[in-house]
């Protein structure tokens, strides 16, 4: 009998029970892996050894009655953007094909050190740009949901293989909805904590002042549980916020929002987003003043720029952190034939590495930045980002939590969008003021559309370092829910296994 | 018509200079900018280097407080306003040493701003005060090192392949702007090199940096532009980098200005491009034009956070600020009674701080002064090594002291040394060790002049007869005989009673 499809806290309480061991966990998800990804295609490097050795030694640990952290033993997946030592890192380029990193990033240091069995790396758009996978130099990765759908993206991997049930959690990094955009679209929650809330360093750039790592879980618990895990200050990312790690666990249990005000966000609602999304928010709202809430309007006007300021900021960032990718010293090296002098490699390296949207968006940044335009383009969205952040603080004034559909529309069809950026762009549209404040968010799972039967996600968003008030609703809410639907939602999702 | 050439004099009659001086200076911290590696130089290539400095994917940046500190502490020295708020930005560009692509840098806004340095510069009509107004100092990381290997030039173009070293990649600096400097005339060379000199002196007093200018821990640009005398104008400007001594600096400028005449009195225009010094001719050649302005898209570095310093600690920085070195020096000259030459000397060989110290624990000035410029500077050229660390000041002031109660000679003060520099102990020990005592003892030294003047006696009677000098050679057949332990003083004292000559 398989224990894959237990909530990560039921596989810690077996473990810890010692009811079955973390290599037999371990392996029950490499077989799964083995069984399904040929569908999925979730995972770019599966580190089955690596990872059979980090659960045989947490077993160890076990037997000889050491303490051990909450999820000690239990398996994940790791978004392939984050250094890990000695394994094969590309951030989904061809340009870093080949590389691996001789350091581990705080986050995986993190899970080491509590004991969190690392899996694999999982595919996603090339340097985290795109809301798909699609992006990705090592192909698509398909939504276990409708595998001719996309799981979103830029964490598409990570979020794909969460509800392949191939890992119980994951890690993904969300830019301007990376984690919370395909988590809706797959059906499980994804968290994108306050920024600075969880170290950067060891995550490839892709936009310094948005980048978040953030958890993956089939329940608010699970996030709770790996939110817990990987947060906290660090002396090597100066912009990791130096306070106290909100208690996110305990909020996750509360399951009371008895007095809570609940401020729905008006520009984000209405016509734009798909009727079926829109019905399930609506239950959920309802669901929230039964269990006491209270609902209230709130209105951000300065949310219909926010999208076109993040395509500035974020490429502006990433034409300059991706300007390290020019063959001298590690990664992909093309044309050094001995006739070329260096500017030359580096120019054809990055022709033939960059993928087509990672180039787009390095022209549009250089562009920005460019002098003459830095006060137009950089300028004016640095003001825009201003803004957000005011009209986030006015409606906390109003409310503990904002709301709002995670995405437009449920997954769409590979291929749908990605002939049209900015079609593409915009189902990150109600994810990205988040960002763009550098407040948290999370993505939870509140039922399938009609028209479509594929997951809908419900985004709650709290202010900076409050984030344990999003799990406190998040975990209301789903207890709710679950006692509504009488089983979890991903019992809905369609059986992959058996044919490889 | 054919122009004459314009000299340097011919230049300065007709042209007035306008300068503007740019200053890097390598921090001494024991660690880089944004990493801990270590800040080494001369190590093995590659070997201060982490993921961070190497700029691979992932790693993240972190301020370096000594080097905040540093900062301001250069700031202050220069009388400028220490900003509440400043902020480090990227400069893009592609180049093999730049790890990044981009250097993390301040730009529009730096941690010091507004001051000034006042230096003394010799003219016709004696000293004049000339004031140097500093725009702003801010912080930034080194580059690495290229080595272009093949190619006659020892540049990238033509060279067969290229080697990297990336250990002084992420090294602090520190840039020292000037405004422009109007109004010096024909000393804008002199100026100039008063101003850098002034400069280094007081970076080394803050000990912020070793300060070595060929080593390139202090690199000086010097800007330079012409306008005819008394048209108000300001002219282009050309940028000369690569100057590596202080007297280069005065080459350089003076070389410019006259370069930058020939060609307005031949009615060219002066383009506005970095030049090269070059050492050995004292001209300068042409390197990257700037007329097509290079984009560097600066914007605020988001990997690190504003610096804002506490006013408090800006205060408790302020009282640490040394007194000038140039003022300093002219008193402690005055105190000393030391001789210009001297005093230069003691400069150049940065024995200043020892010779104050040895003096204030009670040596005489002059044999302060002596015996660090001498005797230990000798040893210590021996050995290769500076002479603070042969001998503490205490020692030097306690064998002094010896000297002066007549307990020791010089010659025996420096087989002191010697002992000492070699490690035999304190002098104390040295001189019980190795027997080293004056032998003023006057029966065994009658028992030495005795057997001089038995060994000598033609020249004992010359003696005795009125001629003086002649004692010379019987005082050195008794040190002799001493082993150059006796006191020549008191030997002389002695033989001269012995021989009816004494007063
Ligand atoms: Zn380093």
């Amino acid at each position: 009998m398989t224990n894959i499809y237990s909530s990560a806290s039921e596989m810690a309480d077996s473990l810890a029970k010692k009811e079955y061991s973390s290599v037999e966990l371990t392996q029950q998800h490499l077989d799964r892996i083995a069984d399904v990804d040929g569908k999925v295609s979730a995972f770019l490097h599966v580190d089955a050894e690596g990872a059979l050795t980090q659960a045989a030694a947490v077993d160890a640990k076990r037997v000889r009655g050491e303490k051990l952290s909450p999820l000690a033993g239990v398996p994940l997946a790791l978004k392939d953007i984050l250094a890990q030592k000695g394994i094969p890192t590309t951030a989904g380029s061809k340009i870093l094909e080949g590389w691996r990193p001789p350091y581990d990033s705080t986050v995986v240091t993190k899970l080491k050190e509590a004991g969190v069995v690392i899996l694999g790396k999982t595919n996603m758009d090339e340097f985290a740009m795109g809301s798909s996978t699609e992006n990705s130099a090592y192909g698509t990765t398909q939504n276990p949901w409708d595998l001719s759908r996309t799981p979103g993206g830029s964490s598409g991997g990570s979020a794909a293989a969460v509800a392949a049930f191939e890992a119980p959690l994951a890690i993904g990094t969300d830019t301007g909805g990376s984690i919370r955009q395909p988590a809706a679209l797959t059906g499980i929650v994804g968290v994108k904590p306050t920024y600075g809330g969880v170290s950067r360093y060891g995550v490839v750039a892709y936009s310094s002042s948005l980048d978040q790592v953030g958890p993956f879980g089939r329940t608010v618990l699970d996030a709770a549980l790996l939110h817990e895990v990987i947060a906290g200050h660090d002396e090597r990312d100066s912009t990791s916020i130096n306070a106290p790690i909100p208690q996110v666990v305990a909020a996750a249990k509360r399951l009371d929002v008895k007095g809570m005000k609940i401020g729905v966000i008006k520009e984000l609602s209405g016509p734009g987003f798909q009727a079926g999304v829109s019905q399930r928010i609506s239950e959920s709202l309802e669901l929230l003043v039964a269990a006491g809430a209270e609902i209230v309007e709130v209105s951000c006007p300065s949310f219909e720029f926010a999208l076109a300021a993040y395509y500035l900021i974020a490429p502006s960032e990433a034409s300059s952190n991706l300007a390290r990718f020019d063959s001298m010293r590690y990664g992909l090296r093309v044309g050094d034939d001995g006739s070329k002098g260096a500017e030359e490699v580096m120019s054809i390296t990055r022709e033939a590495g960059f993928g087509k949207e990672v180039k787009r968006r390095i022209i549009l940044g250089t562009y920005a930045l460019s002098s003459g335009y830095y006060d137009a383009y950089y300028g004016s969205a640095q003001k825009v980002r201003t803004l957000v952040k005011q009209d986030f603080e006015k409606a906390f004034g109003q409310a503990d939590v904002l709301v709002s559909p995670v995405t437009p529309t449920t997954a769409f069809k590979i291929g749908e969008k990605s002939e049209d950026p900015v079609a593409m762009y915009l189902s990150d549209i109600a994810t990205i003021p988040v960002n763009m404040a550098g407040i948290g968010g999370m993505s939870l799972p509140v039922g399938l559309a009609d028209e479509d039967g594929l997951p809908v996600g419900l985004q709650i968003m709290a202010p900076v370092m409050q984030d344990d008030r999003f799990y406190r609703v998040g975990g209301t809410l789903e207890a709710a829910l679950l006692s509504k639907w009488g089983k979890p939602l991903l019992a809905n999702i369609p059986e992959l296994g058996g044919v490889a | 018509m054919t122009l004459d050439y314009l000299d340097y004099k011919a230049a300065t009659e007709k042209y007035e200079p306008t300068l503007g001086l740019e200053v890097h200076v390598e921090l001494n911290t024991k660690s880089k900018m944004f990493c801990s590696c270590a800040t080494e130089f001369g190590a093995e290539p590659n070997t201060q280097t982490c993921p961070v400095c190497l700029g691979l994917p992932g790693a993240l940046p972190v301020v370096n407080a000594k080097a905040i500190e540093s900062s301001i502490l250069i700031g202050l020295a220069l009388n400028c306003s220490i900003a509440p708020y400043s902020r480090f930005a990227r400069k893009n560009y592609f180049y093999p040493d730049m790890p990044k692509n981009f250097q993390t840098s301040q730009y529009d806004e730096p941690i010091c701003v507004d001051g000034y340095l006042d230096v003394e510069v010799e003219t016709d009509d004696g000293a004049k005060v000339f004031r140097v107004d500093i725009e702003r100092v801010h912080m930034e990381e080194d580059t690495g090192k290229s080595l272009h290997v093949g190619g006659s030039t020892g540049r990238i173009h033509g060279a067969e392949y290229s080697l990297l070293d990336y250990n002084r990649a992420g090294i602090p600096l520190v840039e020292i702007v000037t405004r422009i400097v109007p109004g010096t005339g024909k000393y804008a060379p002199q100026v100039a090199r008063a101003y850098v000199t002034e400069l280094r002196d007081i970076l080394r007093s803050l000990g912020v940096s070793d300060v070595k200018m060929e080593q390139g821990s202090l690199r000086c640009d010097a800007n330079l532009s012409l306008a005819p005398i008394g048209s108000g104008e300001l002219g282009t400007r050309s940028e000369t980098k690569n100057v590596n001594s202080l007297r280069s600096v005065e080459r350089a400028v003076s070389g410019e200005i006259e370069r930058q005449a020939n060609r307005l009195q031949a009615g060219e225009r002066i383009v506005q491009e970095t030049r090269h010094f070059l050492e050995e001719s004292g001209q300068t050649r042409p390197g990257r034009s700037k007329e097509e302005a290079e984009d560097y898209r600066y914007f605020p570095e988001p990997d690190l956070v504003p610096i804002t310093p506490d006013a408090n600690w800006i205060e408790e920085l302020r009282k640490r600020i040394p007194e000038k070195p140039s003022i300093r020096r002219k008193r402690l000259q005055t105190e000393w009674d030391c001789p210009d030459k001297e005093m230069t000397s003691l400069v150049n060989a940065e024995l200043l701080d020892v010779v104050e110290e040895t003096i204030e624990l009670g040596a005489e000035p002059t044999r302060a002064r002596t015996w660090w410029l001498g005797e230990i500077s000798r040893l210590a050229n021996e050995k290769e090594v500076l002479p603070t660390s042969l001998i503490t000041t205490e020692f030097v002031a306690e064998i002094i002291a010896l000297i002066v109660a007549g307990e020791l000679t010089d010659k025996l003060a420096r087989q002191v040394v010697e002992g000492v520099v070699n490690g035999e102990g304190s002098p104390k020990e040295v001189i019980e060790k190795r027997g080293l005592k004056v032998v003023s003892d006057d029966t065994a030294l009658m028992l030495a002049i005795e057997s001089a003047i038995s060994a000598q006696p033609d020249t004992a009677e010359r003696v005795r007869g009125g001629n003086i000098p002649a004692a010379g050679a019987l005082i050195g057949a008794v040190m002799k005989a001493t082993g150059g332990q006796a006191d020549a003083a008191k030997v002389r004292e002695l033989l001269l009673r012995h021989l009816g000559q004494g007063e």
